[in-house]
């Protein structure tokens, strides 16, 4: 469950004549999560250390002069860009004292806002759309800037992701009441225009908040009228023609947040995580109103996780950084802490195998290899002292080396040699590590796979998930479900995020549906081993269980397939378990629906059968009536 | 006992017709009834309900009324002429035409003298009833629409008449129309849908009670022309009405297969105005209930679904007798199966053909309870249709095989039968005797040489076949002067003896060699359902419909040993409960003491060298003796072998080859071939 901890002030406001707008334009993350810039509306830039509410320094830029974008910090230079009165560029470092003898340079379009993430070069964006790196502008400060927006286009909201290695500008424009999304990677250029989905007329979104996770961009943003929205963005085939062709982007309603009467005015609905929203401005469901609230709600069960009030007035402004909350409120900016932990299946019913952190996790490996190389070491004096009288083969470690660049038949030829040899069967981490060399090298070489090898290996029973975290996922890569299958049979920790990729992947896998027979082996494996979602769980276990129920299963006789008491066990299992959870789960909602129906046709079944019992009873009791027939010859004895 | 290969045959698709109307004479206590395909049958309630009587339809002859004045029985139709039948030589006497389209209904006067006529013209017409034939009077007023039911006062001079959307009451003597009373439309049926007075009654005190097709049963005030009650018995039409013969209880009768009873009672105790009250629901059909009789102690119902039913009223009769228990008559009391003995043929009568079957052939031996594998399946040797409109009364094939013979009401036809290996000639024998005109029973010589055909005034007509000339050989004639029809003939193995039976419950017996009668068994006031001769001993057995056994023995012309015992001894009482007829009595060559003899429900072989059975041992002991020792079982077996394997028996003979033939046809095969119910009642619902 996430949580809102105590929070504390990091600095007053100055109140502005316009009491809707707080004095501040943005909050930017500096060196580390401890330290952020923030940019009032005015003049000013501070940098605080956030853990000790204290300033480290301000700058100001003259009167008459105003700072029209937040500042930010440029990690690679370790200096700071600010934009004053939309034209002029300045730059500046932490032990320059005076903003107006730092650098400046003048540029021939107004400038929306300097973007920066960490690690990346900082991005300037015009606002007429176009999008240039800081370095190349400042080359030449007044190179032509194109148009990139349509008249009586402008930008409402901006951001900067880096998706993999490239850097994306991700700005909203309005447009007559219409809203596009453009998405403008750099190095190389793409740009995609895309239309969002109307809502009510006249509503256009209060919030964007952008996230970067699976190969996509979620955009998630909020309407006046609290319907929070979820678009998917893939980055992987971007259009690279700078159309301004606008492609529809399909929404789903993640949450609709009780917004009381009327519409909401300043609000903002900040994605945390997958799970997680932070929300400000909307009325929280069971405070009175004149509250002003900032939640965290949970998108996939559409509850509420936790609730803060906050006094005095909310500007509808809210920002993140590292569990930390920047909120302006009234007279202050307070920092408030959060969590928000991933809610599984399995940490409900106490089965989570993930326990240890990936960082952990790496430190086992780590560790395990070096006890191998100590292993191997001591193998290969000993193997050194036998080879004298054996056959010329090569030792373990040749063969490790060996193995980084032979070609797959000869690979597969040593690995099995090494194999036979007895000493070599109960020798785990040599295993391990010839494992781990194959596996790296068929991951960045595609032409090399040697799955017979691998197979052996699993086989011996002396691997097990952490030793290889990639071996799953090579065996899913190459779609050798042969493999996996006897890595679920055979690791004893694989992590549910790999189950459940397995999973997907038997499920979506290219023999026609239902399932074939292969298949359905493996699917039975993954309900032999573990699971995590839910509910592709529990659609799996109707899916058997109809199986079941409607003929005879073909896998039934196979060893490794769950009996039906199995699966009702299962499924009344997950269902008792989260039963609260799947009924606020949207995703869930057929699925709950398809499985009362069926209950309540069972249960109605049963009972009409009840009904005819005793009568079912007398059937049994009664004598097999012959059919005669039209005609038949009988012998009949009279006594 | 033994071992018998039984021959179960159910390819006999016999389908009784729907019941359409009846009538109840109580004086004689007969009832006739109608059925769709224009048969009327008599049943004599004074003897068991035995069917005594048959009078075969014809084509296009349906009846829809049936009345009884004094002895007498019209009945009318929708081809709108009146008949009146001749219940001695059973065939319709003379029919009148009535000159007013389609008749729905019939009445007579209580004083006998008058026939009234609903017809579809919308007259009522007045018959006037002399010694020999009817008369045309007069129209009453004329109605527009038609006249769907009738009633006369009691007195005479009222008739009430049902008809769409009302009933009028007439003064028989001026054929006025007196009243009108208005029968209302049924609640939440369409307004526009027309109610049909399928029934009315006008009782003593001038009550009259209708039935319609809005499911109501109405008492109107005949004097005011008032409605006085209204029951609503169904959704769909109440069809018939009977009432008692007190005037005490009505019945009506529904197109939902319920029949419903109203009685003339206070409806609280101690006081004295009487009212016409709902009491009983009888549900013991499963189709329309068409037609309906009112006698003293019984409801006696009938219609689609071809079963006469008799209920009786648990007031009137004495509990646990033989008379309060509830009859289902389903089968005729008559053969309509004839069997070639040594041919192994068999030959099915329906109204309107007659089908020769040869009977399939097993190979080897089986235990008992066992089916033999069938070598040679049945096979439908001959679908002879018949001739004319007249429907086919009786049939016979001769044990040979090679003759075969069918009766209407209008003539005999006789063919003769070759069997050439696999083909089937089959000759019409164009000149027969003028003698062989009608025939109310047919059958043949043993030896297939002569013909017998029972005659009108009871006479047996003999007949010498032969492939060239048929002759007349002679016309027996018993001396009693009885006119009633002979319903059964039977001729010994020996070809010596023949017996008919009349239903004047007369026995007569003619010596074949001398061509006279030789005597008359002494009359039993029940009627024989069976006869047959001994062939060994050449006994009579004669079975009644009271189930009483007799043998007589046609050497000392009395009645044997073994029968007087039987009568001293009395019969099994669970013999004498059962409900349906012998129909049929054959005798064992090889074992002369063996009478082997069927009803509807049971196979009984009667060993008479065996003890009678004691009326507080069980009669059905088959199982038991199953299961006891061959020591044992000798010791406690009696008489009467009865076995209830076969149901629904329509026939069941002995083949010269020892083996039985059983001719079943399950009630089930006949429901299934009736139209759907307007409307079943479902299990739990």
């Amino acid at each position: 469950m996430a949580a809102l901890y105590e929070g504390y002030t990091l600095c007053g406001l100055v109140p502005t004549q316009d009491l809707s707008n707080s004095c501040i334009r943005g909050i930017e993350q500096e060196r580390d999560s401890d330290h952020v810039l923030v940019t009032d509306s005015t003049r000013s830039v501070t940098l605080y250390k956030v853990s000790d509410q204290k300033p480290l320094g301000s700058w100001t830029v003259k009167q008459g002069q105003t700072l029209t974008c937040s500042a930010v910090f440029n990690s690679q230079t370790k200096e700071y860009v600010a934009v004053s009165d939309n034209k002029m560029i300045r730059i500046w470092k932490e032990e320059d004292i005076l903003l107006d003898k730092a650098f400046k340079a003048t540029v021939s379009s107004d400038i929306w806002r300097v973007q920066s993430v960490n690690g990346g070069e900082p991005v300037v964006l015009f606002q007429r759309g176009a999008v240039r790196l800081l370095d190349s502008l400042l080359s030449a400060p007044q190179q032509p800037i194109e148009e990139v927006l349509a008249q009586e286009e402008a930008i409402r909201w901006s951001t900067n992701i880096v998706a993999e290695t490239q850097q994306f500008v991700i700005f909203t424009t309005e447009q007559k009441g219409d809203n596009f999304l453009y998405l403008q990677g750099l190095n190389p250029n793409t740009l995609q225009r895309y239309r969002l989905e109307g809502e009510e007329p006249g509503l256009i979104p209060l919030s964007f908040s952008a996230s970067y996770r699976d190969k996509h961009i979620c955009l998630l943003y909020l309407y006046p009228n609290g319907h929070v929205y979820q678009s998917v963005v893939p980055v992987r085939g971007l259009g690279t023609e700078e159309g301004t062709h606008a492609l529809p982007l399909p929404r789903s309603l993640q949450m609709a947040l009780p917004v009381g009467e009327g519409l909401l005015e300043a609000a903002t609905a900040l994605v945390l995580d997958e799970a997680h929203v932070a929300v400000v401005g909307v009325p929280h469901p069971s405070a009175g109103a004149g509250k002003d609230f900032l939640c965290i709600w949970n998108t996939n069960f559409q509850t509420l996780q936790a609730g803060k009030e906050m006094a005095g007035k909310i500007y509808g402004q809210l920002w993140c950084y590292s569990n930390k909350l920047f909120i302006p409120h009234g007279k202050t900016l307070s920092v408030i802490p959060f969590v928000c932990p991933k809610s599984s299946l399995a940490s409900a019913l106490g089965k989570l195998r993930q326990a240890k952190t990936e960082g952990e996790l790496k430190e086992f490996h780590i560790l395990l290899m070096m006890t191998t190389h100590v292993d191997l070491m001591l193998l290969s004096t000993q193997r050194s002292n036998r080879k004298t009288q054996s056959t010329p083969c090569l030792t373990t470690d040749q063969v490790l080396e060996f193995i980084k660049t032979a070609p797959v038949e000869d690979v597969q030829k040593e690995v099995e040699g090494l194999l036979s040899r007895s000493d070599m069967q109960d020798s785990q981490p040599s295993v391990g590590q010839l494992v781990s060399i194959l596996v790296s090298r068929s991951l960045s070489d595609p032409a090399f796979y040697t799955p017979s090898t691998l197979a052996q290996l699993v086989q011996t029973q002396c691997l097990c998930h952490s030793v290889c975290p990639d071996f799953v996922l090579l065996a899913l890569e190459r779609k050798d479900y042969f493999l996996c299958q006897l890595c679920l049979q055979f690791f004893p920790d694989i992590p549910e995020a790999v189950t459940c990729a397995c999973l997907k992947a038997f499920i979506s896998g290219g023999d026609n549906c239902p399932v074939g027979l292969h298949k359905a082996v493996l699917l039975c494996l993954i309900v032999l081993t573990s699971f995590s979602s839910i509910q592709l769980f529990l659609q799996y276990l109707q899916f058997l269980y109809l199986k079941y129920s409607q003929d005879a299963f073909p896998q039934t006789h196979g060893l490794r397939s769950p009996s039906l008491a199995q699966i009702m066990d299962w499924v009344c299992l997950v269902l008792d378990a989260h039963f609260t959870v799947l009924v606020m789960t949207p995703e869930a909602k057929g699925l709950l629906l398809n499985l009362h129906n069926y209950v309540k046709s069972q249960v109605r079944l049963v009972s009409e059968l009840g009904k005819i019992e005793s009568s079912l009873q007398a059937l049994h009791q009664m004598k097999v009536k012959k059919d005669v027939g039209q005609y038949s010859i009988e012998v009949i004895e009279l006594f | 006992m033994g071992e018998f290969t039984v021959h179960r045959v159910r390819f006999f698709d016999y389908m009784p017709s729907a019941i359409r109307a009846m009538a109840f004479n109580p004086r004689t206590e007969r009832l006739a009834v109608a059925r769709a395909d224009g048969a009327v049958e008599i049943f004599n309630f004074a003897d068991n309900y035995f069917q005594e009587k048959v009078i075969p339809g014809r084509d296009g002859g349906t009846v829809e009324a049936l009345c009884w004045v004094g002895p007498r029985l019209f009945g009318a139709g929708l081809n709108g002429a009146i008949t009146e039948y001749d219940l001695e030589n059973l065939r319709p006497r003379y029919s009148v035409e009535a000159y007013g389209g389609p008749i729905w209904t019939v009445s007579g006067d209580s004083a006998g003298t008058m026939l009234a006529v609903g017809c579809e013209d919308g007259t009522v017409k007045m018959f006037e009833i002399l010694d020999e034939t009817i008369r045309f009077q007069r129209n009453l007023e004329r109605q527009k629409g038609r006249i769907i039911s009738l009633s006369w006062h009691p007195s005479g001079a009222l008739i009430a008449a049902g008809m769409i959307d009302m009933i009028r009451i007439f003064d028989a003597e001026t054929g006025r129309a007196t009243h009108r009373l208005l029968v209302e439309r049924g609640a939440g049926a369409s307004k526009s849908r027309e109610v049909v007075v399928w029934s009315v009654v006008f009782l003593s005190d001038h009550t009259i009670v209708s039935g319609d097709s809005a499911g109501k049963v109405q008492f109107w005030d005949g004097h005011t022309g008032t409605l006085v009650r209204t029951h609503l018995v169904t959704k769909w039409d109440v069809l018939a009405l009977a009432v008692s013969q007190d005037e005490s209880s009505v019945v009506a009768g529904t197109s939902e297969s319920i029949v419903v009873q109203f009685q003339f009672i206070s409806s609280t105790v101690g006081r004295q105005d009487n009212e016409w009250v709902r009491t009983r629901t009888f549900k013991n059909h499963s189709h329309d209930v068409r037609a309906l009789v009112h006698t003293e102690t019984a409801v006696v119902s009938g219609g689609m679904d071809t079963q006469l039913v008799v209920r009786p009223l648990l007031d009137k009769v004495e509990k646990n007798t033989q008379e309060s228990s509830l009859r289902k008559i389903a089968f005729p009391h008559r053969s309509l199966v004839c069997c070639a003995k040594k041919a192994g043929l068999l030959l099915f009568q329906f109204p309107e053909h007659l089908e020769l079957w040869r009977l399939g052939e097993s190979e080897g031996h089986g235990r008992a309870g066992d089916s033999l594998p069938v070598k040679r399946k049945p096979e439908k040797l001959i679908h002879l249709k018949r001739k004319g409109d007249d429907h086919i009364r009786c049939s016979a094939v001769s044990p040979c095989g090679g003759w075969l013979v069918y009766a209407t009401v209008s003539g005999v036809r006789l063919y003769r039968i070759q069997h050439d290996n696999n083909n089937i000639g089959v000759t019409k024998v164009s000149k027969l005797p003028k003698s062989l005109c009608s025939a109310h029973q047919l059958c043949f010589s043993s030896d297939s040489s002569k013909l017998f055909a029972a005659s009108g005034l009871s006479s047996v007509v003999v007949v010498a076949l032969d492939p060239l000339e048929c002759k007349h050989l002679h016309t027996l004639r018993p001396k009693s002067g009885s006119r009633q029809p002979v319903h059964l003939l039977c001729v010994s193995d020996d070809g010596k003896w023949l017996a008919s039976a009349n239903t004047d419950c007369e026995v007569h017996v003619y010596n074949l060699k001398k061509m006279k009668l030789h005597c008359k068994v002494p009359v039993y006031s029940s009627c024989p359902t069976a006869i047959g001769i001994n062939p060994v001993t050449s006994n009579l057995v004669t079975v009644h419909a009271d189930q009483q056994v007799f043998e007589f023995s046609l050497q000392q012309k009395e009645y044997t040993e073994w029968s007087r015992r039987l009568q001293q001894r009395g019969l099994h009482p669970v013999w004498l409960q059962r409900d349906t007829p012998v129909a049929h009595i054959t005798f064992n060559p090889r074992n002369p003491a063996h009478i082997v003899l069927h009803d509807v429900f049971m196979l009984c072989i009667i060993d008479q060298s065996l003890p009678l059975p004691e009326a507080r041992t069980p009669l059905l002991n088959q199982m038991m003796l199953r299961s006891l020792p061959e020591a044992e079982r000798s010791r406690q077996s009696h008489a009467f072998k009865i076995c209830k394997s076969f149901q629904h028996l329509l026939s069941m003979t002995l083949l010269d080859d020892q083996s039985l033939v059983a001719v079943e046809r399950p009630l089930l095969d006949i429901v299934s071939q009736l139209p759907a119910p307007v409307r079943q009642k479902k299990f739990a619902t």
